[in-house]
């Protein structure tokens, strides 16, 4: 450390139409050093990101790779030069009907000097040495495709490893690995830091950075806003950096309801699951928390009629509740936003007004046409109510950053009034000011419904929710009212131990 | 809008005038009613199958057997009236039972079979193809044939069925509407307004881009798929019985252009104003696209085949409108 950077930008701008999009940016990285890059969405990095790896040009400025000039012009040559870049979206790094040998060794495939003749030998035995040189035990035989999300990420990872660059950027790793996929994949970056290589690390989570980081670089609208390298890292220095004012834990006042909403009684998501007994409570905002894969999802589903539960009875306001379609759910008056909105939520082809109006085009019409100005006045309602940034009701999806797009989602369930309003993982790749943007509209208009919040992460329970439940095995383990939480339980209950203590 | 924007939007529409401008002066007699009647009469059939099939692309799948569709349609006409000597009420319910059939079972092939939509629509057409030929042994239906066991067919079309094919109603000049240019426009207008403004068709296109999201948002989406296959069929019968109308007899060898042309309209009206995404309005000026184009053609005495040859250049450049320039395509 403290050496000469291996990698240099400076002073890198870049414009989409007449929107600067990156303002004069500089950047070091060293060999050995894990560089965090933090940045509230829109902020620029996966603009940069994609000039360092040559899938964008850029308008000014320079970039140096040990000491030479290095612009490239296409991925191929960032590659080549020894950039190497493992983008966010972990199915663009692997090809998934191919085996992991296939993979390992894509790149060899084709080139100068590749073989004419697919030789399986052959590649399945520089599979093995790349492999082997970054400690990965995947059988090399498995097709991609039956692989699990962490997995596939470390044949992505290991794959770009096989060019032995000099630089790494690693684009949100972790943003759909549970904690202990999460784990396994630190583990190879400490590898790959003492072999010498340069990696950037971008990234939100804090538990992440706090793991990784040797120095953190903050990003604020297309500009560098602070540099940390002095240990110990001041991580919170890094944070308001980046989002340019003072960020506190707001202490949530923890409200109490008398008025139960939704009951659910024995039920049973999975075979072996112990049931679940819970009841929620007007204006009352409850987190269910819990590692990736413990039927959290599960019951969000069994929630909102996606799937039948395997014993037990839910009632809603007093009347038995059993879904049979996502329809019947919404005319119950329970609205789900899904978990990974790309996925599951955003239409695409459709506008932010059209998005926004999706699920209740019955009440916007009459004879069955829908009435546009009621839709247009909804949007707009909408879009001031939650503060989405955009020019108008009628941009297109793609044009807004992730949190705005988040934000149109959470928008459109709260065009109209729910009973249960259920929300999974809704902070998922969302900056931290949009997050709060969402957390306080939701505690703001709770009255009148009950909330009820899937998420994997902590500090989302602890930020917005009245009350706290646990997840563990397909079941309810644990109960917090959020004051004075015991986090010490929480965390055991979370990790699974001290079963005795459900609820 | 950047100069860009406005070729994307509006090249089309302006190759269009273009195209009247172009045949307005090399072609005699190209600008007049009579020739402007027969562009949509020789559109009405493609026109009314390329409506259907937008109906499938709407909900992101493809109708293969449309063309197999009206033909069958029109080969049943002809049986019920000619071969079982049957009024012209049962010869159009018949049709109009067979696309719906057709469509319900292409729906339930792809929905409740996953048979990819290309290959289940692509098997319904093979399919069809044959069927429609085992009642007569492979021959054309005409009044006087002979039956495969040695009877004459003594029925005939009836009158009200040949004027869905001859009949011209007056406007302006005395008998210059064909029916079957009206059924187009009446059909046009129905569908593009069941796309644009009722909640069914919102909610076709949600299904297209993304179904999973429109499942979530309370859809039936399996419902709705095939829904639009059945919509497609009943447009394909309909095709078919105006195709009967207007050869008055059930010809095996006719209707093999269908296909093609009636995919190339709906394909072209991508790139119509810049939607970028299938449409009826795009769909109805495609169809006419194609129609100027060949009987400008026709009229400067192109020989016949160059003509499926110019109409392939003019969907590829369509495709290239849509998807290349505008950056969009279907994601």
């Amino acid at each position: 450390m403290g050496n000469d950077a291996v990698f240099r930008v400076d002073g890198l701008r870049k414009s989409f139409g007449h929107i600067e999009v990156l303002g004069g940016v500089s950047l070091e990285l060293h060999a050995g050093e894990i560089t965090v890059l933090m940045g509230a969405n829109g902020a620029g990095k996966s603009t940069l990101v994609k000039i360092i790896s040559g899938v964008y040009d850029h308008a000014g400025g320079t970039m140096s790779l040990a000491g030479h000039d290095f612009a490239p012009n296409t991925p191929a040559e960032a590659i080549r030069a020894g950039v190497v870049t493992v983008h966010q979206n972990i199915n663009d790094g692997v090809v998934a009907d191919l085996d992991v040998a296939t993979n390992l060794t894509l790149d060899r495939l084709s080139g100068k000097g590749a073989s004419l003749l697919f030789k399986p030998g052959r590649v399945r035995r520089e599979a093995r040495a790349v492999a082997d040189r970054m400690g990965l035990a995947i059988d090399l035989r498995a097709r991609v495709s039956d692989l699990s999300l962490a997995d596939r990420q470390m044949v992505a990872i290991a794959r770009a490893m096989a060019h032995q660059p000099k630089v790494l950027i690693l684009d949100e790793p972790t943003s759909s690995l549970s904690s202990a996929e999460a784990d396994r994949l630190f583990s190879l970056l400490d590898r790959l830091r003492e072999q010498g290589v340069a990696i950037l690390y971008i990234s939100h989570r804090m538990s992440d950075i706090r793991r990784l980081a040797d120095r953190i670089v903050s990003m604020r609208d297309g500009v560098i806003s602070g540099v940390f390298d002095t240990k110990p890292l001041d991580y919170e220095g890094a944070v308001n950096a980046m989002l340019g004012r003072k960020i506190h834990l707001d202490r949530i006042e923890a409200r109490n309801s008398a008025k139960p909403i939704l009951t659910i009684e024995g039920l049973r998501i999975a075979p072996s699951a112990r049931p679940i007994s819970l009841t929620l409570g007007d204006g009352e905002v409850v987190a269910v928390t819990g590692l990736v894969g413990v039927g959290k999802t599960a019951l969000a589903e069994t929630l909102f009629g996606l799937r039948k539960p395997l014993a037990g009875t839910m009632a809603l306001n007093g009347k038995p509740y059993a879904p049979a379609s996502t329809g019947e759910a919404i005319a119950a008056g329970v609205f789900l936003v899904a978990k990974d909105r790309g996925e599951n939520g955003i239409v695409g082809g459709f506008n932010i007004q059209e998005n926004i109006s999706l699920p209740f085009h019955k009440r916007m019409s009459r004879f069955a046409v829908l009435k546009r100005g009621l839709e247009r006045a909804t949007a707009r309602r909408q879009i001031e109510d939650l503060g989405i940034v955009c020019r108008s009701e009628k941009d297109e999806m793609t044009t807004l950053s992730g949190g705005n797009q988040q934000k149109v989602m959470v928008a459109r369930w709260m065009a109209q009034d729910a009973r249960l309003f259920i929300l999974d993982e809704p902070f998922q790749g969302v900056d931290i000011s949009a997050r709060r943007d969402i957390a306080a509209k939701l505690r703001a208009s709770a009255n009148g419904r009950a909330t009820l919040l899937f998420v994997t992460e902590l500090d989302e329970a602890l930020e917005t929710a009245d009350r706290i439940l646990v997840m563990s095995e397909q079941t309810i383990v644990g109960e917090h009212r959020n004051a004075d939480v015991d986090l010490d339980r929480l965390l055991a209950e979370v990790a699974g131990g001290q079963l005795h203590s459900a609820a | 809008m950047t100069l860009r924007d406005y070729a994307i939007r509006y090249g089309f529409i302006v190759l269009l005038f273009g195209l009247i401008a172009y045949f307005a002066i090399a072609a005699d007699g190209f600008v007049s009613p009579q020739s402007a009647v027969f562009i949509f009469q020789s559109v009405a059939i493609t026109g009314v199958l390329a409506l259907g099939v937008t109906a499938t692309l709407v909900v992101g799948g493809f109708d293969l057997s449309i063309g197999s569709v009206a033909t069958s349609a029109m080969m049943a006409a002809a049986y019920v009236m000619v071969v079982l000597e049957q009024n012209v009420v049962v010869a159009v319910v018949v049709c109009l039972l067979i696309g719906a059939i057709v469509g319900l079972i292409n729906g339930w092939l792809i929905v409740y079979m996953r048979v990819p939509d290309l290959l289940a629509t692509l098997g319904m057409m093979f399919l069809l193809v044959g069927l429609q030929r085992i009642p007569t042994e492979g021959r054309s239906i005409a009044t006087g044939m002979t039956m495969p066991d040695g009877s004459v067919a003594n029925g005939k079309f009836a009158d009200a069925f040949l004027a869905l094919g001859r009949h011209r109603f007056d406007f302006f000049i005395p008998n210059l509407i064909p029916v079957s240019v009206v059924v187009l426009i009446v059909l046009a207008v129905l569908i593009w307004f069941f796309l644009e403004y009722t909640r069914f068709g919102r909610m076709m296109y949600a299904v297209g881009s993304n179904e999973r999201a429109a499942e979530l948002a309370g859809a039936p989406v399996k419902a709705y798929k095939i829904w639009a296959y059945v919509i497609s069929g009943v447009f394909a019968s309909i095709g078919g019985i105006l195709l009967a109308a207007r050869l008055g007899r059930g010809d095996i060898a006719s209707g093999n252009n269908l296909l093609l042309d009636a995919v190339a309209a709906a394909l072209i009206g991508y790139a119509v104003l810049g939607a970028a995404k299938p449409n009826a309005f795009g769909t109805a000026v495609g169809a006419l696209f194609v129609g100027i184009l060949l009987q400008g053609l026709t009229m400067m005495n192109a020989p016949y085949y160059t003509q499926d040859f110019v109409k392939g250049v003019v969907l590829v450049v369509a495709l290239v409108f849509t998807f290349a320039l505008s950056g969009r395509g279907r994601r």
